[in-house]
């Protein structure tokens, strides 16, 4: 039997195991908590579980062109952003010039995507906090993203779209059209989800003052993405290090300011995320607009890869934060070295930093208001 | 005094039984149906035809067919004993509830009273199944559920306290008989919710005590699947498990017909003596309550849920201190008029 007083009656700590079977740790990881009660004393993550050696295959597998499907199951919910990373890295290496069509159509993927992996990670956060129903009203608009991007890709969660140089195929005929449409109906779901989740009285007691991280705590841990700009730091790689044709878009970047209580709370994280959504949009339409209409998307895809030795480091701002891809090159075929830098796992290296004291509600709270995806953390 | 129907004792005790089994099959299809309309979506639809009217009734029976597991370090009789204890006090509690004119299980004198006191063995049950489990999660849910439900009931009992002032009796059969008429403006029938201002406060507490008392979302924390996996019932499965929803279900009906009973005139016709009779009044009777459970359901489909110290703090700072000052104006108020 489980005992809690001790032989001397003195409070003794329980340590509990949430994971890796856990309806809200997103995916498979493990918290080994040290509780007092209710109260977390002590969080230990240990990771591990969805690790696929995504770097020793990138090593082994004798073409980059064939690593682009393995950084599709590095970050699942966003595997636009992350084959967007890893293209751009060996573009810059093999110093290519796109045609503009390829630059937009990716612009404007990369941007969808981002609306649908912030769909479904403050899906599962309210979901996590208790709401059910927002995380399917959420979904519904996800699915038609998804809709999307399979009549442009074929797939719908793991593309393999984005080529080196270009596109895998053009988009259909009525892609403009189809973006535009869903641009236009999505927008009103965002003030349905402000009514619903991001203002609800229960939700904001929930998550305000909950894991707050001060913008030098941060910065210390190298947090990036609505992690760090929760905290109130006005950080965007779409506007600090531009890269595709970012610099020609207006946007903003909404940054938490301590609206519902500390900044840098779980409240801030997810509202960054909200307003981050009405973001893309503006960015999607400016690139539906400029975006040309005719134009070979494989032109500039180089028949074979023959990379020159040397190294190159390109980060770009995925949903989650700083995604860096460091590709080194020794005139071999394959890559001798591919690391990824993953803002998951940045993020989850957090976790204990911001934790401790809460309740066992507030550790559900955090974990979701970080949004990890397991697979880019164990990679 | 209405009187009673003459009805040999199988009768009474199969009659409540009857009720709760089928209302259970409708209501968990029901949930899933106004869970559907909610999210729009459609819920279940396959099983018998019919918008999957069937669908409660296949689950039952492929719960019936799995297989009883107990872990092997519980205290085993414990486990086994702790979901039929919680469904008995629910069931035993429905005795003194009168469905219609015609029928009450046991017309006692002290009906709200032996309520209130049986369906404490519920929070028994839950830390029962709870510490038996022998598993971490369970016994946070149990500790949560038994300190959820201790509180709450002090709230329930001060509102229930306060109907009791203005009715003077105990016997619910009473109670409802007190609310025959329409009389209140010269349309509106005698329910004590029309009767006295602060009997709608009271009722607001009551049915914020209720929803926490039957554990259903924004309160449902000994049980809330994403903090604590699944509390108490973690280590449950197959009939046992069907046990407890059973007795989840059967408290959130025994809770809103209560608040039927002591709120909404029980089984009096809203249209004074028109659809009026035994079995016109178990229709109005189950229909208020049923009205309830329905809310119950539309909040846990909107709402997200509270943390466990600020369900302590609703309850001990906001609705115990409002309760009793409300108790006391309800007595003033019946004093004074």
């Amino acid at each position: 039997m489980i005992e809690l007083i001790s032989d001397t009656g003195e409070r003794r700590e329980m340590t509990i195991n949430m994971g890796p079977q856990h309806p809200s740790t997103h995916g498979v990881l493990r918290l080994e908590l040290v509780l007092d009660g209710e109260i977390i004393k002590k969080v230990k993550p240990h990771i591990g579980y969805l690790h696929r050696c995504f770097e020793k295959y990138a090593e082994e597998v004798g073409d980059y062109a064939k690593v682009i499907p393995y950084t599709d199951r590095m970050d699942y919910v966003s595997a636009m952003n992350q084959e967007h990373g890893y293209v751009l890295a060996l573009e810059r290496m093999l110093e290519l010039e796109l045609p503009e069509r390829v630059e937009h159509i990716r612009v404007i993927v990369a941007e969808m995507q981002r609306i649908a992996s912030h769909l479904l990670g403050i899906g599962a956060f309210g979901l996590d906090l208790g709401a059910f129903s927002p995380f399917l009203y959420l979904f519904t608009e996800r699915e038609k993203i998804l809709d999307i991007f399979e009549k442009i890709s074929g797939a719908r969660l793991l593309y393999n779209y984005m080529a080196v140089g270009g596109l895998m195929r053009d988009v259909h005929p009525e892609f403009k059209t189809d973006v535009a449409e869903f641009v236009k109906t999505f927008r009103p779901k965002i003030k349905e989800l402000d009514d619903l989740l991001s203002y609800n009285r229960i939700f904001i007691k929930r998550t305000a003052n909950v894991g707050v991280l001060p913008v030098e705590v941060a910065l210390n841990y190298a947090a990036s993405g609505p992690v760090l700009r929760g905290s109130g730091m006005k950080w965007d790689l779409r506007r600090n290090d531009p890269y595709s044709i970012y610099d020609r878009f207006e946007f903003d970047i909404p940054v938490g300011e301590g609206e519902m209580g500390t900044l840098g709370d779980c409240w801030d994280r997810y509202i960054v995320r909200v307003r981050e959504m009405e973001q893309s949009l503006r960015i999607i339409e400016q690139a539906l607009d400029s975006m040309p209409d005719e134009g070979d998307v494989m032109q500039a895809i180089p028949k074979r890869i023959r990379m020159k030795e040397g190294e190159v480091y390109v980060r770009t701002e995925s949903p989650r934060g700083e995604l860096g891809y460091f590709i080194a090159s020794n005139n071999s075929a394959s890559p001798h070295r591919v690391k990824a830098r993953a803002p998951s796992f940045v993020h989850l290296c957090l976790l204990p930093a911001i934790s401790k004291g809460s309740l066992i509600a507030d550790m559900v709270a955090i974990v979701g208001s970080i949004d990890i995806v397991l697979g880019e953390v164990d990679r | 005094m209405t009187t009673l129907l003459n009805i040999p004792l199988v009768i009474h005790l199969a009659l409540p039984l009857t009720i709760i089994l089928v209302y259970a099959l409708v209501a968990i299809w029901g949930e899933r149906k106004v869970a559907g309309f909610i999210q729009d979506r459609l819920g279940p639809m396959r099983v018998g035809g019919w918008h999957g009217w069937a669908q409660s009734i296949a689950d039952l029976l492929k719960l019936i067919q799995k297989e009883d597991i107990i872990p092997a370090n519980s205290s085993r009789f414990l486990f086994k004993f702790a979901p039929f204890m919680m469904f008995a006090a629910s069931y035993a509690a429905f005795a003194v509830i009168p469905f219609s004119s015609g029928y009450i299980g046991s017309n006692i004198n002290i009906g709200v009273f032996y309520l209130l006191a049986v369906t404490s063995v519920l929070t028994l049950s839950i830390i029962m199944a709870a510490w038996a489990s022998n598993n971490k999660w369970s016994l946070l849910g149990g500790m949560r559920s038994a300190a959820q439900m201790v509180s709450y009931e002090i709230p329930t009992i001060a509102t229930v306290l306060t109907v009791i002032v203005v009715s003077g009796s105990l016997n619910l059969m009473t109670v409802t008989e007190m609310q025959s008429g329409n009389d209140i403006l010269g349309f509106l029938p005698n329910w004590f919710i029309f009767q006295n201002p602060f009997l709608i406060v009271a009722f607001v507490i009551f049915f914020i005590s209720i929803l926490a008392e039957s554990h259903r979302v924004p309160f449902d924390l000994p049980e809330s699947e994403s903090e604590l996996v699944a509390g108490y019932q973690t280590e449950y499965s197959g009939m046992r498990w069907a046990m407890f929803m059973l007795a989840e279900y059967a408290d959130m009906l025994l809770l809103s017909l209560l608040g039927a009973v002591l709120f909404f005139g029980g089984w009096n016709s809203p249209f004074g003596d028109f659809m009026s009779g035994p079995l016109w009044g178990f229709f109005w009777f189950m229909l208020k309550g049923l009205l309830l459970v329905f809310v119950m359901m539309w909040i846990r489909w909107t709402l997200p849920r509270y943390r466990v110290d600020q369900l302590m703090h609703i309850c001990w700072s906001i609705l115990i201190p409002l309760s009793f000052i409300n108790l006391i104006l309800v007595a003033l108020w019946e004093l004074i008029f």
